[in-house]
């Protein structure tokens, strides 16, 4: 009897196993292919029947750091460096400013109650449903007249879309799942309202606020139209900046695939340290239920 | 000195857009005594302790610690401690640091924060937990926690807002012991929020009783239990539930005589109660059962008891109404026909249109 129990709880554990296997494979043999290219020639890619044994050469990355492209059809300056830079810049800017924004405004929306307030968060939501390329053109000629367009400024203005209603919206929820006794025992304690939201509210939120910054964060740096209408070659993004590889000589998928690391390397980077706070409890046990 | 009271309350309302849930709320608590605000749930008690701390922004009226006008101050204003009835611990920050909160906030030094939280955690007993994260503590630990937080910075006026709700029973019975000596060493005007009759008996040195947005009575315990001002507050008072039985005055010498469940009682009433219709009060313990029949005693159905602490509740039927007694010792197996009596001086006469008491000397009340 145990022993049969025994069997099928070592079956039951195999096949779990080997089905995590598979959702695994099929999810990250993409990622792993694209790793495998960013190692191999053109050539070596576009053999028939493609290999996965191969000499690795770091040829693509070289190129992409020395910002030199050779090609059958000559030289060409890759300006891939500067675009993850652009990258770095733009995302962390914009999300920063939102959290500076957006966590005060979530805190307000789920506090207080006051005229409009529902509408004005549900406007800002709005911004999230609204196809980006509907106010592309009005906002590109706003842009040129305001003297925005190309500048930094105007990009980390337009990513506030992108940010501000994904962070207000998310943090607004962890706000309103803290109880608000925990932030009224420590005013009564005889801390202003301001500590209170420093040391109490903001701690209590700060896995939200976590998440959704991380959120935010990849939001940003994936957003491809605004920064190819509104940014010229030097303002852009490697989201943009990645047009680059296809050449008149035809299509670098060596230098796409390596290009393609290096931009997931920042925000594989965010996650692993933002997991930290991610994982933490909200609440922990400190109002009874 | 003035006579101030520690704390007092004048004309305090809260208006929830249409819901008037406290209307014109007055009263006193004085230094050293601990006043119980009972209620059913849901009736506002929550809501005025809040708006006494000043986290109620719909609060109009004025409120006065010591004799010093705090309406217009924040709640990190007041002077005043509280201990919310989910506690409301700081999750990130250990029962050390949750307690020495009120001091820190007023600037107090190191050495004399250890000193003082060190104090009030050997009084609470929790000073073996004081490194511990609140989610790491027990109920009753964090109940404890609670209150050391809410005494430690010795305030003027404690609000207790149902302290011993979330903890288990026997938790419950011995911080009823407890709470005595506790609030007496705190010596501040204590309002303590209770749903449960016994803790209001036990704790209270005077209970008022929130009914529908304003006070409905205020007296000591016993006066309350005894001489309930209205048939809301009877009602709500007591555990088993008092014997309302419809009964109309007759005149009588020494008094009016009632009739009610087969009883017959001469009560000193006021005599404008003849006539009318009216509801005898009678706690269950005012109702003796013998299995055997007495002068006076009227016959009754034994239908079913229960014991409840020391006493057994008993279901009885008489004279076509339902009476519950609470008696001690034995009585005759359910089925059984037994003979019941009540005992006059326990009686209360109310008004059945108003609800409100028919006293017999009319004691001088003040109108609110």
């Amino acid at each position: 009897m145990a022993r049969i129990d025994g069997t099928s709880a070592f079956l039951a554990r195999g096949l779990r196993t080997l089905a995590l296997a598979v959702i695994v494979l099929f999810f990250l043999f993409p990622i792993l292919w694209i790793v495998l290219m960013s190692f191999q020639t053109n050539e070596q890619i576009l053999r028939i029947p493609p290999s996965l044994l191969f000499d690795p050469t770091i040829v693509n990355y070289r190129a992409l750091i020395s910002g030199k492209l050779v090609t059958a059809a000559g030289q060409l300056d890759l300006p891939f460096m500067r675009n993850l830079g652009n990258s770095v810049l733009l995302s962390s800017v914009s999300v920063l400013l939102s959290l500076v924004l957006g966590v005060p405004a979530a805190y307000a929306f789920a506090r207080f109650r006051f005229r409009l307030g529902e509408n004005i968060a549900f406007t800002l939501l709005s911004f999230r449903f609204a196809p980006p390329l509907l106010v592309l053109l009005p906002l590109s000629l706003y842009f040129q007249d305001l003297g925005l367009a190309n500048t930094y400024t105007g990009l980390v203005w337009v990513y506030q879309l992108i940010c501000l209603p994904l962070i207000l919206w998310i943090v607004r929820g962890y706000f309103e799942d803290a109880s608000p006794d925990i932030e009224y025992a420590y005013r009564v304690d005889g801390h202003s309202w301001w500590r209170a939201f420093t040391r109490i509210a903001i701690p209590l939120a700060g896995p939200g606020i976590a998440a959704a910054g991380l959120l935010a964060f990849i939001f940003a740096w994936n957003n491809f139209v605004f920064a190819l209408i509104l940014a010229s070659a030097d303002k852009q993004p490697v989201t943009v900046g990645a047009l680059a590889f296809v050449t008149a000589s035809g299509i670098q998928y060596g230098q796409i695939a390596a290009a393609i690391v290096l931009s997931i390397l920042p925000t594989l980077a965010l996650a692993l340290y933002a997991q930290r706070w991610l994982v933490e409890g909200l609440s922990l046990g400190a109002v009874k239920g | 000195m003035s006579a101030d009271p520690g704390l007092a309350v004048r004309a305090l309302s809260v208006t929830f857009g249409r819901n008037h849930l406290l209307r014109g709320i007055d009263f006193d608590v004085a230094e050293g005594e601990t006043l119980v605000l009972f209620g059913p749930s849901g009736v506002g008690k929550t809501v005025l302790l809040r708006a006494i701390a000043g986290l109620e922004p719909a609060a109009r009226g004025e409120v006065r610690v010591a004799g010093r006008d705090v309406s217009m101050r924040g709640p990190e204003a007041r002077g005043i401690g509280m201990a919310f009835q989910n506690f409301a611990l700081y999750p990130h920050m250990s029962a050390r640091d949750n307690i020495a909160s009120p001091l820190r906030a007023r600037g107090v030094s190191r050495a004399e924060i250890e000193r003082r939280v060190g104090a009030v955690a050997d009084l609470l007993r929790i000073g073996h937990v004081l490194g511990h994260a609140p989610k790491e503590l027990s109920n009753g630990q964090k109940q404890r926690t609670a209150l050391a937080r809410a005494l430690v910075g010795e305030p003027r006026v404690l609000l207790l807002d149902d302290p011993l709700r979330n903890v288990d029973a026997k938790l419950r019975y011995e911080m009823r012991l407890e709470f005595p000596r506790l609030l007496r060493t705190a010596g501040a005007a204590t309002l303590y929020v209770t749903q449960d009759y016994r803790e209001a008996m036990a704790l209270g040195d005077r209970v008022a009783i929130l009914l529908d947005g304003r006070i409905a009575q205020t007296a000591p315990p016993e006066t309350v239990y005894e001489h309930p001002d209205s048939v809301a507050v009877a009602r709500l008072f007591g555990d088993p539930p008092i014997n309302l039985l419809p009964c109309r005055p007759t005149e009588s010498t020494g008094g009016v005589q009632v009739a009610a469940a087969g009883l017959r009682l001469t009560l000193p009433a006021a005599q404008h109660a003849i006539g009318r219709d009216c509801l005898l009060g009678l706690r269950p313990e005012a109702i003796a059962v013998h299995a055997a029949a007495l002068p006076g005693a009227a016959p009754a159905q034994l239908n079913a008891t229960t014991p409840l602490h020391e006493r057994l509740v008993v279901l009885l039927r008489a004279g076509g109404e339902e009476v519950v007694a609470s008696v001690l010792g034995e009585v005759p197996v359910p089925g059984s026909a037994v003979w019941i009596s009540a005992d006059p001086a326990q009686a209360t006469l109310f008004d059945a249109g108003s609800g409100a008491r028919i006293a017999a000397p009319a004691p001088v009340r003040e109108a609110a």
